[in-house]
């Protein structure tokens, strides 16, 4: 590619009718000035971004459409995800972004050592994004909180963790309600609490004790179906996804289906902001960017900031639901 | 691609006399074309790969109509066996007609050798995306053929005695037609690999749609060289440029409905199958989101094809510049408000369909202002009938055949009746085939002599054009019949009944492929033996007319003037050669505008 680079320079060197003595390192050959090619590169940018957000529309859509199919569901399972995690998250990317839009300043005025630093701080940031959603992926993986046929376990956010006590509750027809707070439907926050099945429970969605509403049963997401354990070869107690009802893994399915869809192509991107931001990284390092010529640093920038206003409306969607 | 550019100056094209230097041989080697940042080339290479995707489809095309010449099987004795290869056959010849020949066949292949040099630039926005977006097609293209074919190489290979068949390693099979719908594709529709496999392949060629149409936006917004203003685009350039607009906003939707389908089937996450929790209309809603509008970006540069070769070919200024501008953008957003004219009888409520029913209506509007303005250019022309000019005028009596019948299907009581049966493969093939494929093929012989400099047979030419025409209409025409009398599409087989209009129709769809084939031999032919093109064999005035055939790398040796693209009045055929020429200052006839 780089001869075809050459190629085309040349080439614009001898075309006549374009009349440019002092030709541009970085101008291609089918532009007039350098600021043609920076607008045409940012329209090209914006229009990729929408691109972006068309696609990821479609997963709002399809969010809004199966959270109106099981708004119960969605109330109640929202409340396995972790609100501080998620919040401090937030931070991180606003954050994040706050130094990219300083490091592209930076390019702009030419302050080397600075784009560096602004560069590696929001790669930082990036780095810790996912170090967090990686620690809360994998709390959802220990509780099988995720859809799927990869998952075995579906049922534990009512099994506990196979422990004796934990099989006796189940053999008791009980339920051990241990949700990511560390609280209770009744709103103690230290003993897990145990309701026999049937029982109605409080839904810890709807406020205090006083106004709490009695919620049936079939409100409490797959597990509650205790009729279809077996026993795994460690001798726990367990029920295979593909053994619960189906009522009882739709529910499931439905809200964390959408949130792995949204938060792991979010994740994805953030993934391949990274990889920008260390390419940029490392073309600043050897002095590829001057004000006359920052376009790549701007253009990271849009997309990570892209990819940080994503967050801003999955945080509100996911963790935030009332 | 290292040999550096000479200095070329292409003078002032003599008629009838291919100028020395020009991108055909500005650099040479395989990897010169392969790695070419050049759009002329990159369109030409989409050439070549769009046209093997049609013969592709077309020859399943064929074959699907041999199987339903008579209810019986037609391929094998056994008739599971010959319905399965049937099965394969309409799906294989959707997705390739759609994904892989229509959708990129006028934006990439003219589109591509075209826009820049009718805008007076030297290159599309991006060239590196543009090289790109070939290879992606490519790469897709490959992914859906392959497990296309697997498929009814298994299913033709399959022996009973021994079980067992040619399998190509990976994937094989897909009879989902080319809808993909859910829960159907997520959990039988041919096997899992071939399934997945062939979902990953639109998703990737969707990629190269995406890019394409990203950089004509580009191209068309910062590229405009001094003087051409927005008014001053020649109809193609609109066309194109709402074409765009949405191929970038609505392809990812469908790249996120195929993500979505992936995940579910490889899985089991519930998003669309009701029994794991989805909806299976969302993915309906999500599907024509996209697929709808992607039917404007398979007839919207068809019809702005079909504005430059009326107005060329009448020697008349266009009528209603600006309408026709301003509908072809028309088109484009209102035909982002109809995709739920594809769900009527899904169980939408019955406001919602009204809603979409009455949009629909609406876009009849601005196909109607383009229709009218046409025939407003035509009255009064002074029409010559070259080849391409056939094609245009075979255009509008198809696409209003296509248009009107899409009334039919927009209305929702008769859409009750008409839902899924002949009728809607009839209408939609008279717009997709009849006007698609013929503005294709017009505007291909239209820009056949820039292309290569050579010109091609008019006689085969008009003869082509007319087989294809005759065999197009007893293809589809009886189909409308077929379909109000209740034959449902997709079936393998019919009551005897149906028999004569599935015959006729067969027998249209062999007349078609003598027509295509003489097109096709009549292009090789040019291409080896033709004489020699004069730099504007037809008078036309938009640039590309003012630069030699076959251009010159950079596309013009000297600035071209920019001026009103329809105003053709200055230029004068020399009848000996077939050359036009401009004579500055010529007066303009009395009545043109």
């Amino acid at each position: 590619m780089s001869t075809a680079h050459a190629d085309s320079h040349a080439a614009s060197h001898n075309a006549s009718g374009h009349g440019h003595e002092a030709h541009p390192a970085h101008l291609a050959h089918h532009f007039d000035t350098p600021e043609q090619q920076l607008f045409t590169s940012k329209l090209g940018m914006w229009s990729f971004l929408a691109t972006e957000i068309l696609m990821f529309g479609g997963l709002f859509v399809a969010y809004a459409v199966l959270r109106h199919n099981n708004p119960d569901v969605f109330l109640w399972s929202h409340k396995a995800l972790d609100t501080n995690l998620g919040a401090i998250n937030t931070a991180v990317l606003l954050a994040s972004s706050f130094t990219m839009a300083w490091g592209v300043r930076a390019a702009q005025l030419g302050q080397r050592r600075l784009l560096l630093l602004m560069l590696a701080l929001t790669f930082l940031g990036g780095v810790g994004f996912m170090a967090i959603k990686g620690v809360e992926y994998k709390s959802k993986w220990e509780k099988h909180l995720f859809p799927g046929k990869l998952n075995v376990l579906n049922a534990q956010f009512a099994y506990g963790d196979g422990s004796p006590e934990a099989i006796a509750a189940v053999k008791a027809k009980t339920i051990t309600y241990v949700d990511s707070h560390g609280s209770t439907p009744h709103g103690d926050h230290h003993a897990p609490v145990q309701v026999k099945i049937g029982t109605p429970v409080y839904d810890p969605n709807r406020g205090s004790s006083d106004e709490a509403k009695v919620v049936p049963p079939t409100f409490v997401p797959g597990g509650t179906n205790l009729s279809a354990l077996g026993t795994d070869k460690g001798g726990h107690q367990y029920a295979t996804y593909n053994e619960l009802q189906t009522p009882d893994q739709n529910k499931i399915n439905s809200f964390f289906s959408i949130y792995f869809m949204m938060t792991g192509l979010h994740a994805i991107h953030v993934l391949i902001g990274m990889g920008l931001l260390a390419w940029l990284f490392f073309r600043a390092l050897g002095g590829a960017f001057s004000p006359a010529y920052y376009t790549p640093v701007d253009l990271g920038g849009l997309y990570w900031h892209l990819v940080d206003l994503i967050w801003i409306f999955l945080f509100p969607l996911l963790y935030l639901i009332h | 691609m290292s040999t550096i550019a000479p200095d070329i100056r292409v003078p002032s094209q003599p008629s009838g006399e291919a100028p020395k230097h020009h991108y055909l041989n500005h650099t040479k080697g395989v990897l010169s074309w392969l790695l070419t940042l050049d759009h002329k080339r990159i369109g030409l290479m989409y050439m070549v790969a769009v046209l093997a995707a049609f013969l592709i489809g077309g020859i399943f095309a064929v074959l699907l109509r041999l199987e339903l010449f008579h209810p019986d099987p037609t391929f094998n004795s056994d008739p599971t066996k010959a319905w399965d290869l049937y099965n394969h056959f309409f799906t294989l010849h959707g997705a390739v007609m759609v994904f892989m020949f229509i959708i990129p066949a006028v934006p990439a292949i003219l589109g591509n050798f075209v826009l820049p040099i009718m805008l007076g630039a030297k290159d599309v926005a991006f060239p590196r995306l543009n090289l790109a977006s070939f290879w992606v097609y490519v790469l897709g293209g490959l992914f859906l053929l392959y497990v296309l074919f697997g498929g009814v190489l298994y299913i033709a290979t399959y022996d009973e005695i021994t079980g067992t068949g040619i399998r190509l390693p990976g994937g094989f099979g897909l009879d989902t037609g080319w809808t993909f719908y859910t829960p159907y594709s997520t959990s039988a529709g041919g096997t899992q690999s071939g399934v997945i496999a062939a979902t990953m392949g639109v998703f990737i060629l969707g990629f190269s749609s995406i890019l394409t149409g990203l950089n004509f936006i580009a191209t068309i917004h910062m590229l405009r060289p001094k003087g051409m203003t927005w008014f001053r685009l020649p109809l193609f350039l609109w066309a194109l440029y709402s074409t765009s607009l949405i191929q970038v906003l609505a392809t990812p939707v469908l790249a996120i409905t195929l993500l979505l389908l992936l995940a579910e089937r490889i899985l089991r996450i519930g998003i669309f199958d009701p029994s794991i929790g989805g909806d299976p209309v969302l993915y309906q809603h999500f599907f024509w989101f996209y697929s709808h509008p992607a039917v404007y970006i398979m007839v919207l540069p068809a019809l702005g094809v079909i504005s430059e070769l009326i107005t060329t070919f009448s020697r008349r200024h266009i009528f209603g510049y600006h309408f026709i501008a301003i509908s072809s953008v028309a088109i484009a957003l209102l035909g982002f408000l109809v995709w739920g004219h594809h769900m009527f009888t899904s169980g939408q409520s019955a406001l919602t369909n009204a809603i979409f029913s009455l949009i629909t209506f609406s876009v009849a509007i601005p196909s109607a202002v383009k229709v009218f303005n046409w025939v407003a250019t035509l009255w009064g022309g002074s029409i010559h009938l070259r080849t391409p000019m056939i094609y245009a005028l075979c255009f509008i009596g198809l696409f209003v055949i296509g248009g009107l019948t899409g009334l039919h299907l927009g209305t929702l009581s008769t859409d009750i009746h008409l839902h899924d049966t002949y009728f809607v493969v009839a209408h939609f093939h008279y717009v997709m085939v009849g006007s698609s494929l013929f503005a294709f093929l017009g505007g291909m012989y239209y820009w056949f002599p820039k292309m290569f400099g050579k010109m091609y047979s008019e006689r085969w030419g008009i003869v082509g054009a007319i087989i294809t025409y005759v065999g197009f209409n007893l293809t589809f025409f009886v189909q409308f019949i077929a379909g109000a009398q209740g034959m449902p599409r997709r079936y393998a087989s019919y009551p005897d009944g149906y028999t004569i209009y599935h015959q006729i129709s067969t027998v249209g769809a062999l007349v078609v492929s003598v027509g295509l084939f003489m097109i096709l031999f009549n292009w090789l032919h040019g291409l080896i033996k033709g004489k020699p093109a004069p730099a504007n064999p037809w008078g036309g005035n938009t640039l590309e007319w003012q630069t030699s055939s076959p251009p010159p790398h950079d596309n013009f040796a000297t600035t071209p003037e920019v001026g009103d693209p329809y105003d053709m009045h200055e230029w004068e055929e020399d009848k000996r050669t077939g050359a036009w020429t401009k004579v500055p200052g010529k007066a303009a006839p009395a009545h043109a505008h």
